[in-house]
């Protein structure tokens, strides 16, 4: 069994008993397959028991572990420790107030992602009784994607215009709104379209695209921004320059 | 639609982190024509080796495909024929292909969905990682709960009027499991503790394809789609184990074969494991799944998630090599005792999901049975709950109720004060679990199970003087660790207290020592019954049996 013995510098601050964070030194006898979660649990387990964290599924789709591993964000259960050399330093998401430890406060990303509505606002009223929505896998297709998003927030701790304009709606809460835009059975774009096409939606965004690189679940939220400002122009050139386009 | 309710969410994690996520293969309802209610009736009660409640699995059938179509309204994106009609996939002991899936993530995308979904409720307020920590009961009924607020600390009595758990399974209490850090049966020991049974703990699910060193899942649509299972010599050894003959390699035949159930499949690899017939690895003994007949381009279409898994925790492509897995805890059957209404023994009480037992899944559940269990019973004990707060409760004592809640705080605060004690968290589980794998396994005895009741109950005992070594407010995991290991001593108790009891084989109980189904005997609930001191009592009570009388559980190729 390949084992070796890794340096984690692990970012602690405890609100309570700390004025200021720091940075605390752990040695942890790892194997070679392990992720930094696993690392981090056995910090919990055998060293510390008061480091904090979150985490729950280790398959990369609850969500919960997303933290800057070496300054980028990751989620703890995809990083793989044979990917590392020397020290890992490890931080909370960027961008976000920290709670304690390496828990951050996601209040802002909840809110955002309850303004831009991201639920099906039926196109047609149709009971349940009458049976399924048609879908063909095409039309399927062209939202997929986007639905895969987990809400880990790697993308807000990625990207520069957040970090700069906190008002900034973000990649993943436009990348939502823009799921159920695209989805043919939905009929809410107009109302989504106020939150999302605003001076705190996409016009924020100066398509670095960070988030896309980041991203765990190749969602590419700086596709879906770019596709919401190509349409968002094309409605403002409809509503401004050809009023009479409009049904 | 009752917009003037008052509901409170309350979760320990942020709702879209709920296990509900890791789902991957699908959830089971009738739609297509070929197939029937009847078909789905009988393949749940062979399926759960005739424990379900026929009444109960009725229900649950004909409710199943109007629960999946609410959430295709609500725009789940399930995976479409090319016609845009709703897809499903074969399942294992599923003789129709009935399973409704959104690719390799349909529990993800439930979850999501309903999450989702639930933000265009006004009357859904969320109290997002909020750990429960007591029921407050008065006079025979449930009047409300205690949480503790993650970020402050602070402990908050919410008073309510009727309560619905849907806390999830318990699988942490093995060592090997595909359940998430949160499930802890934290809920199962609420209901307990105030009083209601827990049914048919001693019926405990493995999953056979789990990775060996994390017991993350792979899906059973990996031998859905045509995988098989081999042992070290490369043979398909379920054909000798009662699931033959052998059927051709990727043309899957439903029911038998790689497509029995779970329980079956997981007992042959325990036999083959003691003939030597496994493959050794460095993380134990394991079986190979072999996936690489069907092609890169199909495992990529079909199970893109089961190649993400494998190639990334275990280093192995299921494209160019088999992959070693083995079985891993996975679903518990038993749970909170309901009835079929979803409602408690305790008034204002309800349960639903894996926290519950309705029974539906009687002895073993059917893969993707129960994604469609969590909705179908989700609204009955939403019903349930609005029927009996129409119907008036009576006026309750409030500061017996106040009380209450200041005891669970007391409680709380005497945890957080207690020093001197020098028992460890982390120590404790790590027996507790050691005793689980060992004796409450896949194959149980008695000489075994009365020393894993022994030693749970040495390891409760213990559990009173566990010292936290986190004493601050915020966040404090330490705390939440040491709540969630004692509702797992207590639920273990119950499996192995339970299991002892039952000296018989069913489903996914099976004893070295009773090996045969004993209907005379044991065609019952077990119901476990919390005792502050001491292990719990054990009574039984009679299963419903409407239209399906015990019959055998075939799983060979040639009754079809
Ligand atoms: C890897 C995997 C794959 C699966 N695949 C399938 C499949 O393909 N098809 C199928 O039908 N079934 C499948 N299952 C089973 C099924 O997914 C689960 O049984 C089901 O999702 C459980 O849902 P639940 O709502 O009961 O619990 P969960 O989804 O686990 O939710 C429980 C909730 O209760 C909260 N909670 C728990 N304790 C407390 C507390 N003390 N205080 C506050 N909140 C608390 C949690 O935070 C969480 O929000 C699978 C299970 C696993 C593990
Ligand atoms: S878009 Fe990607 S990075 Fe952003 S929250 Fe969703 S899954 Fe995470
Ligand atoms: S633990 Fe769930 S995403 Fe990492």
């Amino acid at each position: 069994m390949s084992e070796r013995i890794v340096e984690l510098e692990v970012l602690r601050f405890n609100p309570e008993t700390d004025a200021e964070p720091r940075f605390q030194r752990y040695s942890v006898p790892c194997m070679n397959e392990w992720v930094v979660l696993d690392a981090l649990n056995h910090v919990k387990e055998a060293i510390d028991p008061t480091l904090s964290y979150r985490w729950s599924c280790h398959m990369a789709v609850c969500g919960s572990c997303g933290m800057m591993i070496n300054g980028e964000p990751k989620l703890a259960c995809k990083a793989f420790l044979r990917a590392y050399d020397g020290v890992i330093r490890v931080e909370p998401l960027a961008n976000f107030p920290i709670q304690r430890d390496l828990v951050t406060v996601i209040d802002d990303f909840i809110t955002k992602l309850k303004r831009v509505k991201p639920y099906l606002v039926p196109k047609s009223d149709q009971p349940v009784e009458a049976g399924e929505f048609r879908q063909t896998p095409a039309e399927l297709k062209r939202y997929k994607q986007y639905t895969l998003c987990i809400n880990c927030m790697l993308c807000y701790a990625a990207c520069p215009e957040y970090a700069l304009v906190p008002k900034f709606i973000g990649p993943a809460a436009i990348s939502l709104a823009h799921r159920y835009n695209e989805d043919s059975r939905d009929g809410g774009r107009e109302e989504r379209q106020q939150e999302i096409a605003s001076g705190e939606g996409v016009w924020e965004c100066s398509f670095v695209g960070a988030c896309s690189e980041v991203c765990p679940e190749h969602v590419d939220p700086a596709g879906a921004l770019q596709q919401v400002k190509i349409r968002s122009t094309v409605d403002w050139y409809q509503e401004h320059l050809m009023p009479w386009s409009k049904k | 639609m009752r917009p003037e309710l008052k509901i409170a969410l309350v979760s320990k994690v942020y709702p879209m982190r709920s296990h509900t996520c890791a789902a991957e293969g699908g959830a089971a309802g009738v739609i297509k024509s070929d197939d029937s209610m009847d078909h789905h009736f009988h393949d749940t009660v062979g399926g759960g080796d005739w424990l379900s409640d026929q009444d109960a699995v009725d229900f649950f059938i004909r409710e199943a495909p109007k629960e999946l179509l609410q959430l295709e309204h609500w725009g789940c994106p399930w995976s479409r024929e090319p016609n845009g009609s709703v897809a499903v996939r074969p399942f294992g002991g599923m003789k129709k292909q009935r399973t409704w899936f959104a690719a390799d993530k349909s529990g993800f995308h439930i979850l999501h969905t309903l999450f989702q979904t639930s933000l265009k409720f006004p009357s859904i307020q969320r109290f997002d990682e909020y750990y429960v920590t007591d029921l407050v009961v008065d006079d025979g009924r449930c009047c409300g709960f205690t949480a503790i607020e993650m970020r402050s600390g602070q402990i908050k009595f919410f008073r309510a009027n009727a309560v619905i758990i849907a806390s999830g399974g318990a699988g942490r209490m093995f060592p090997f499991t595909t359940n998430g850090a949160i499930k802890t049966g934290d809920g199962m020991a609420l209901a307990y503790r105030a009083g209601v049974p827990l049914k048919d703990m001693e019926f405990v699910q493995y999953h056979p394809t789990g990775l060996p060193n994390t017991g993350t899942l792979l899906t059973e649509a990996c031998r859905g789609e045509g995988g098989i299972l081999v042992n070290k010599n490369g043979r398909r050894f379920l054909q000798d184990y009662g699931m033959g003959p052998e059927t051709p390699v990727g043309q899957p035949v439903l029911k038998t074969m790689e497509l029995g159930p779970r329980d079956r499949v997981s007992q042959a690899f325990w036999h083959e494991q003691k003939k030597g017939n496994m493959v050794p690895t460095r993380w134990g003994d394991c079986m190979m799944l072999d996936l690489r007949h069907l092609g890169e381009k199909k495992i990529d279409e079909r199970l893109p998630l089961v190649r993400d898994m494998a190639t990334s925790y275990l280093g192995v492509d299921p494209v160019t090599d088999p992959v070693p897995v083995r079985p891993v805890v996975h679903y518990m059957m038993g749970g909170i005792d309901t009835d079929i209404r979803a409602a408690t023994s305790l008034a204002g009480l309800y349960a639903a999901g894996e926290c519950a037992c309705v029974s539906i899944n009687g002895a073993n559940r059917l893969g993707s049975n129960s994604l469609t269990e969590l909705l179908v019973f989700g609204r009955r004990a939403a019903i349930s709950a609005i029927e009996y707060l129409d119907g008036g409760t009576a006026v309750a004592n409030e500061t017996a109720v106040t009380a209450g809640a200041d005891a669970a705080q007391a409680r709380l605060r005497e945890l957080f004060n207690r020093s001197g004690g020098g028992e460890t968290i982390a120590g404790l589980r790590k027996e507790m679990m050691a005793t689980m794998e060992e004796h409450a396994g896949i194959y149980r005895s008695g000489e075994g199970l009365e020393q894993a009741c022994s030693t749970l109950a040495g390891l409760r005992r213990r559990y009173a003087s566990i010292e936290l070594h986190d004493k601050t407010n915020v966040y404090n995991t330490d705390l939440l660790q040491a709540l969630e290991l004692g509702a797992m001593l207590d639920c273990a108790e119950a499996v192995t207290v339970s299991a002892l009891a039952r000296r018989e084989s069913r489903g996914a109980h099976q004893r070295l020592d009773f090996t045969a189904r004993d209907d005379t005997t044991y065609l019952r609930h077990s119901l476990a019954s919390y005792r502050n001191a001491g292990p719990p009592a054990i009574g039984y009570s009679d299963v419903v049996i409407t239209r399906s009388p015990p019959g055998v559980r075939d799983y060979s190729g040639e009754q079809k």
